[in-house]
């Protein structure tokens, strides 16, 4: 498996640093074709598919969905189809073979294996060179990382033949015996007689088979360790640490190159079984290592746009929040008979819906509830992008419906599903959360009866719907359950004063109260 | 709103519209179009004529070339998704506006291209593997534009107009027959250069000819919001004549570049070539265009498909499954032979920066290299991968 093809997280945009991965589209054990997709990743900047550099065998993903990988770390090997007959790991760009050979055509195995034996002695078996840093504009994989200097004692004097450069390497060569794995990598990948100050170690040719080999072999997975930068295990080692609720980090590693092998896993876990045994509660002080008595959490993504929306939104806004509690038992009667009705049906219809409905009717009645605040100007919007706070599996997500004014009750409930689906699915584009004018957050669906909630930046009006249940009710002198709920709204009061929230929110709980006023 | 309000660059929805409205079709100038969304041949009285020595076997050949640079670009782009090239701009859907362009030019013409004029360099020659070593960060040019008069691509685009501008001039003053292309798109013709390079070519009645690619959209900024008025009526303003052509139809970007080169080259002047056309992929790979654009809009210009337009014609006129099935062979050819190339691409030893300082040798470039191969020997590891930049 030494001759696995590995590729590394490129830099999709431009000065891009890392990336999420999304999914996986292929695993291990597919074939791949250059150019087919393997793998969707999110950036800061898009969602991006990534096509296949290599030909073959798909061997190991490196990386798993959800998590963050840097710029230049590796995420997937491939095994080239026909590897056994290929004796050098292509590496991208760094092909000793190209500069011998350089017109001939790699795009084959076969082809690349007949020049491989042809070069294989310009390439004097020198190690291969580690992964090179990406072409690109973006920071580099591990530039931060000092090189070691040697101590000025051992330096050598410049020269500037290649025999002298062979010369004076062949010491370093038995003192990187002794150094740490992931200091001997060879790099160039040119001729070393054109230059000579570069030059790695190159024992000669005819003896350095054998050792060229291990060499390669161990650079590959120092090199690998190095930049992965986390602990090595297999696929199914790491699954199966996941599934017991194992950190990877708290075992020992037995394995050859470092790797978390499947009996340390087993015995880290019959280890932990007896522990667990002996701990008594849930705040067990035994149960982790001191320092991970706190877990952290990298704050990324979502939940950091998220954090920097609501910040600057409660800071700049000065948010007012009225309540009033509805008698919906009418808007209730309304969404059953809606979906009795053969016109709906196959639509989803919640009570939510005629929410949706009695927003944009008191907005219209309200313009200024659906507005933008800017320091010279009140921007007043003549259309409605119906905001809906959701839940979704990236996060916190507000998805807005485009003109929800111009649509139908019917076509309201349709886009409504649809951008509840979508949500769901983790699907909702970045131009769907864009140019919303008014959010309504439904925080009923949770059980909660109400809520202060934050408005979404740009906007100057929430309304928050919370749970509807049967509660008493003084109707006519006399208490009788009725289906009641509370609406909550909060207003930036730089643009709605206490009396326009005022009558927008009546206007909302009017049309709850009795939906038949949405004809008028 | 109103007149207080100030237009910023985040466009008011409400401004767009009113663009919009002013851009009313019926105001358009009239788009040269030789064959229609069908595939079918309309008659144009001023411009058929210079479209009449395209036979079947011309129009295959443009065929193959707007297909050769749509494979082209697919395979730059997976490049650069996999860490070959740090950027990539597509060309995808202005195929036709640069293959009818650049195969109406003579050999002795110059063409001033942006950075997205993979198919005009395909139509003077140049190995397209060339293009990418400039996105693989390894030249800071990637061909000799002498070789085939194809100047080197542009970053800072508007500039190119006033070299081509420049260029023209000097055409006058040696007297040669030939003429200057400068090729911008409806961003740069919102740039000063580009009003500066038409007046004076105006001045001069230069041999240029200005062929704008209106691909609609300037990175995120749609052509309403950067102009009132269609842009090829902005030519009658400086003077000289501007064409608004259908930029998905080869046939109809060809004829017009060829009358609009013998007008030039015959000393009347500029000429102003508006290609209507459309961007139908992102601006660069480090764009997204669902951020500010409708996917409505895209699947709109889809239907117009420059290649399935031509595609269309030459089924219409007998050529069958054998020359597509060809083509689309050699397209895949040419594309691993251009992933090889790139592969196999090196860049520059960090020490050819100090032999471009001087043309001569220099005693202080000399000693800044001793020391700087003296440092770079202090290592203890043989780890270059800091290095550069």
């Amino acid at each position: 498996m030494s001759n696995t093809l590995i590729f590394n997280l490129p830099d999709v945009g431009e000065g891009l640093v890392e990336a999420d991965i999304v999914s996986w589209k292929v695993k291990p054990g597919d074939t791949v074709a250059i150019n087919e997709v393997i793998v969707e990743i999110e950036t800061a900047k898009s969602l991006v598919e990534l096509p296949s550099p290599y030909a073959g065998v798909v061997a190991e993903l490196l990386a798993e969905e959800g998590q963050t990988v840097e710029v230049g770390a590796p995420i997937i090997s491939v095994q080239p189809a026909g590897a056994e007959a290929q004796a050098e790991p292509e590496k991208p760009g760094g092909d000793a073979l190209a500069e011998a050979l350089p017109a001939a055509p790699r795009e084959t195995p076969a082809t690349a294996t007949a020049t491989a034996t042809a070069a294989a002695a310009a390439a004097a078996a020198a190690p291969e060179p580690e992964l090179k840093p990406l072409v690109g504009s973006g920071p580099k994989a591990d530039a931060v990382k000092r090189r070691p200097r040697r101590s000025t004692g051992v330096t050598s004097p410049i020269t500037t033949t290649a025999d002298a450069a062979v010369g004076n390497a062949a010491p370093e060569d038995t003192s990187l015996a002794n150094a740490p794995a992931g200091h001997h990598h060879g790099v160039s990948d040119s001729s070393p007689a054109h230059h000579a100050p570069h030059v790695p170690p190159v024992p000669a040719a005819p003896s350095a088979e054998p050792a060229g080999l291990r060499h390669r072999r161990a650079d590959a997975q120092a090199a690998v360790s190095r930049l992965l930068n986390r602990v090595l295990a297999k696929p199914p080692v790491r699954k199966a640490a996941k599934d017991l609720g194992i950190d990877l980090a708290d075992i020992v590693p037995t394995g050859r190159g470092g790797e978390v092998t499947k009996q340390d896993l087993l015995s880290y876990q019959a280890q932990r079984d007896a522990e667990l045994d002996q701990a008594e509660t849930f705040w067990a002080p035994s149960r982790k290592p001191q320092e991970q008595r706190i877990e952290r959490l990298p704050v990324k993504g979502v939940r950091k746009a998220t954090a920097k929306a609501m910040v600057e939104s409660a800071f700049t806004a000065p948010h007012v929040s009225i309540f009033v509690d509805v008698d919906a038992s009418r808007t209730m009667e309304f969404v059953k008979r809606l979906k009795a009705s053969r016109d709906f049906e196959g639509i989803k219809v919640s009570p939510l819906l005629i929410l949706a409905k009695a927003v944009i009717w008191a907005a219209a009645r309200n313009p200024s509830v659906n507005a933008t605040w800017t320091d010279d100007a009140i921007l007043v919007k003549h259309f409605m992008n119906l905001g809906i706070a959701a839940a979704t599996p990236r996060g916190l997500m507000v998805p807005n419906i485009k003109d929800a004014q111009d649509l139908s009750l019917k076509e309201l409930a349709i886009a409504l599903n649809q951008l509840a689906a979508r949500a769901r699915e983790g699907k909702t584009q970045p131009a769907e959360m864009q140019g919303g004018t008014l959010t309504i957050t439904n925080i009923g669906a949770l059980g909660i009866d109400t809520g202060t909630p934050i408005i979404n930046p740009g906007e100057v009006a929430i309304v928050a719907f919370g749970t509807i249940k049967q509660k008493p009710w003084v109707l006519d002198g006399e208490v009788i359950p009725r289906w009641v709920t509370t609406l909550g709204g909060s207003f930036d009061h730089r643009v709605v004063d206490g009396d326009l929230s005022a009558r927008f929110m009546a206007d909302v709980a009017a049309i709850m109260e009795e939906p038949a006023l949405l004809l008028d | 709103m109103g007149a207080e309000h100030l237009p910023t660059s985040e466009f008011e929805i409400v401004e767009l519209e009113q663009a919009l409205a002013a851009s009313d079709p019926a105001d358009a100038p009239d788009m040269v179009q030789l064959l229609d969304a069908d595939g079918v041949l309309q008659f144009d009285a001023r411009f058929s004529p210079f479209a009449e020595h395209l036979d079947a076997e011309a129009l295959r050949g443009l065929y193959r070339d707007m297909f050769l640079v749509r494979r082209f670009d697919q395979e730059a782009t997976a490049l650069q998704r996999q860490g070959q090239l740090a950027l990539w701009p597509p060309l995808l859907g202005q195929e036709a506006a640069q293959i009818g362009s650049g195969r109406a030019l003579q050999p002795q013409d110059y063409v001033f291209p942006t950075y997205r004029e993979h198919g005009v360099a395909l139509t003077r020659g140049l190995q397209l593997s060339s293009l990418l070593k400039l996105f693989r960060g390894i030249t800071n040019g990637g061909w000799d534009p002498r070789e085939k008069n194809f100047h080197i691509y542009t970053l800072v685009l508007a500039a190119q107009t006033l070299h081509a501008v420049g260029y023209a001039m000097g055409i006058q003053r040696d007297q040669e027959d030939a003429v200057s292309v400068a090729y911008f798109g409806d961003g740069a013709s919102s740039e000063g250069d580009v009003h500066e390079s038409m007046v004076f070519a105006a001045s001069n009645q230069s041999p240029v000819v200005f062929f704008c690619q209106n691909n609609h959209w300037a990175i995120s900024v749609p052509t309403e919001v950067q102009s009132r008025i269609p842009l090829s009526n902005r030519a009658s303003g400086y003077g000289f004549p501007g064409i608004r052509v259908d930029g998905n139809d080869v046939v109809a970007v060809h004829a017009v570049t060829r009358w609009a080169l013998e007008h030039a080259r015959s000393g009347k002047g500029p000429v102003l070539i508006e290609a209507f056309t459309y961007r139908m992929s992102a601006h660069t790979t480090a764009d997204d265009p669902t951020k500010y654009r409708l996917s409505s809009e895209e699947a709109e210009w889809r239907q117009r498909d420059p290649l399935s337009r031509l595609a269309k014609h030459l089924r219409g006129a007998g050529t069958g499954d054998t020359f597509f099935d060809e083509v689309a062979a050699e397209g895949e050819a040419m594309a691993s032979a251009v992933r090889a190339e790139v592969l196999a691409m090196e860049g520059p030893e960090f020490e050819q920066s100090f032999e471009t300082v001087y043309a001569d040798p220099h005693p202080l470039v000399a000693e800044e290299l001793a020391w700087h191969r003296k440092y770079e020997a202090g290592f203890a590891d043989t780890d270059r991968s800091g290095e550069g930049n």
